[in-house]
């Protein structure tokens, strides 16, 4: 996403995309931020199956939140049985 | 711009007469045109087509797939998911049913599916009214279809084969409506002539093959069509960041129009022995006329016949036939009526508020006159009301006073409508 953006001379035909969707980073419309207390997740992974936007992954211990592409719906937190996920406003998220 | 290779003149009698009406002559052009795909729902005046394609297709003589679907917006869009795959499709709709694909009209357009869609023309509701008029078509104006009209059925034959050409045109790469009037046409019995079946897909090229297009991601030149070997996705998200470009795609497009579809008629002339005008514009008598008509669809035929006999009492009086009306012929229209004292506008609909919409057009193409013709708007045929020679005629006398007088007393009028 670094290039200048592309003028209509050198897109492809039929309003085909150039680039992968995964280069789409629709974490920037997130106005409300996922943050997991891991002393209350029970890994039951209902936060994961939920997520419309597949942000939730596993890393073989943990859950986690792919922040390029939560959108910061919420869902994940209002599924999580344990309330361990907070959906905190990103203006006063850490990091 | 001669093909490659010229196919060698089928000449009249070598080619089979048929007596078919509008719709049978778009049937029998479809089936002759190797189609991948038929999506089609009924709704008269268009039904004769889709019925009589599913006749050939029940009898074995095609292979088209053709899907019977819901309604005129799973018709369009099964026709968009097949151009995407690669196919050539094809369907038939009418007023109330054209309405109801407008969603997908544009998408056909934006995504540069060569769809061929035969539109057989009739008022749109309401009150209901089942007869011809145009602003079924109109209404589609600003989709970015290419809007063919046609006069009679063996032009509707003619313009169906030659629609598959234009649109598939790698500098085209648009759909393609073609427009002839609803029972005027589609329910009038009319000889016409056909091509062999063989020289139909050799005039066509065989079936449809699309064309290629770079895509950075897969880092090579693949077919503009969804094959899961070389993944693509066809109009996904675009904001306020591509969407612009993408439209300038759909206009630069539209400026390759007019070259392909003189073409096209000429290659169709060198083949049949027929042609219509250049193929944007047919025209009679303008050359020295003071007074022309311009008008489109099956009129034309009653206008000709009126301007011919006119012609014969010593009158100067011409018209013209808009044949391609999406892209619109501002140069070709311009240079035409350049020398004209008086242009009468024939619209078989109108924008309510506004005027009949080829008269915005023409007035659009003349503005850059220095010395401008006068214009009048004629109204007229809603619903199907008949425009007989009668009326034209009228039409041309009044043109005839308002070259005289230089004056214009009303710019819209309406013709054949009681009071």
């Amino acid at each position: 996403m670094a290039s200048e953006p592309r003028g209509w001379k050198d897109l492809p035909l039929a309003a085909l995309p150039y680039k992968l969707s995964l280069e789409y980073k629709t974490g920037d419309w997130r106005a409300l931020r996922p943050v997991i207390d891991y002393n209350k997740c029970t890994k039951c992974m209902l936060c994961w199956l939920y997520c419309p936007d597949m942000a939730v992954l596993w890393d073989g211990e943990k859950i986690y939140i792919n922040l390029d592409y939560c959108k910061g719906c919420g869902i994940c937190a209002h599924e999580c049985p344990v309330k361990a996920i907070k959906m905190v406003p990103e203006t006063e998220a850490e990091g | 711009m001669a093909e490659a290779k010229s196919i060698p003149r089928i000449p009249p009698e070598k080619q089979t007469l048929m007596a078919v009406n509008g719709d049978e002559a778009v049937a029998y052009a479809v089936k002759q045109s190797l189609v991948d795909v038929v999506a089609a729902y009924p709704i008269t005046p268009q039904t004769i087509i889709v019925e009589k394609f599913s006749e050939f297709v029940a009898n074995g003589e095609v292979h088209t797939e053709f899907v019977p679907v819901e309604s005129e917006h799973s018709a369009m869009s099964a026709c968009v998911g097949a151009a995407a795959a690669g196919a050539r499709a094809f369907t038939a709709s009418a007023a109330n049913g054209l309405a109801l694909m407008w969603e997908i009209l544009y998408i056909a357009a934006s995504l540069r599916l060569p769809i061929v869609f035969a539109v057989v023309n009739r008022a749109l509701s309401a009150p209901i009214n089942i007869h011809c008029d145009h602003s079924d078509a109109y209404g589609m104006r600003d989709s970015g279809w290419i809007q063919l009209f046609v006069e009679n059925s063996q032009e509707a034959y003619d313009t169906t084969i030659q629609a598959f050409k234009i649109g598939e045109d790698p500098k085209v790469q648009l759909p393609v409506a073609v427009n002839l009037d609803g029972f005027f046409l589609s329910h009038t019995l009319e000889n016409i002539r056909m091509l062999p079946d063989e020289v139909v897909h050799e005039f066509l090229g065989g079936y449809r093959k699309p064309v290629k297009t770079f895509v950075d991601y897969l880092g090579k030149e693949v077919d503009v069509a969804l094959d899961p070997a070389n993944p693509l996705s066809f109009g996904p998200l675009d904001l306020y960041d591509y969407y612009f470009e993408h439209k300038m795609h759909q206009i630069e497009a539209m400026k390759n129009v007019p070259e392909v579809v003189r073409r096209v008629n000429e290659e169709w002339y060198e083949l049949t022995g027929r042609k219509y005008g250049d193929g944007i514009l047919d025209t009679y008598a303008v050359e020295d006329a003071d007074v022309v008509i311009t008008v489109i669809g099956s009129t034309a035929g009653t206008v000709r016949h009126v301007a011919k006999k006119l012609r014969n009492k010593g009158y100067k009086v011409g018209m013209i036939r808009i044949r391609m009306f999406r892209p619109f012929p501002f140069n070709e229209i311009k240079e035409l009526l350049k020398d004209v004292k008086v242009v009468g506008v024939m619209d078989r609909g109108i924008s309510f508020g506004s005027y009949g919409p080829s008269f915005l057009e023409i007035n659009t193409a003349l503005y850059d006159l220095s010395e401008k013709p006068l214009l009048v708007n004629y109204v007229y045929g809603l619903g199907g009301r008949d425009a007989p020679p009668k009326d034209i005629e009228k039409a041309y006398m009044e043109l005839l006073e308002i070259a005289k007088t230089g004056v214009v007393k009303e710019r819209l009028k309406f013709l054949g409508v009681r009071e």
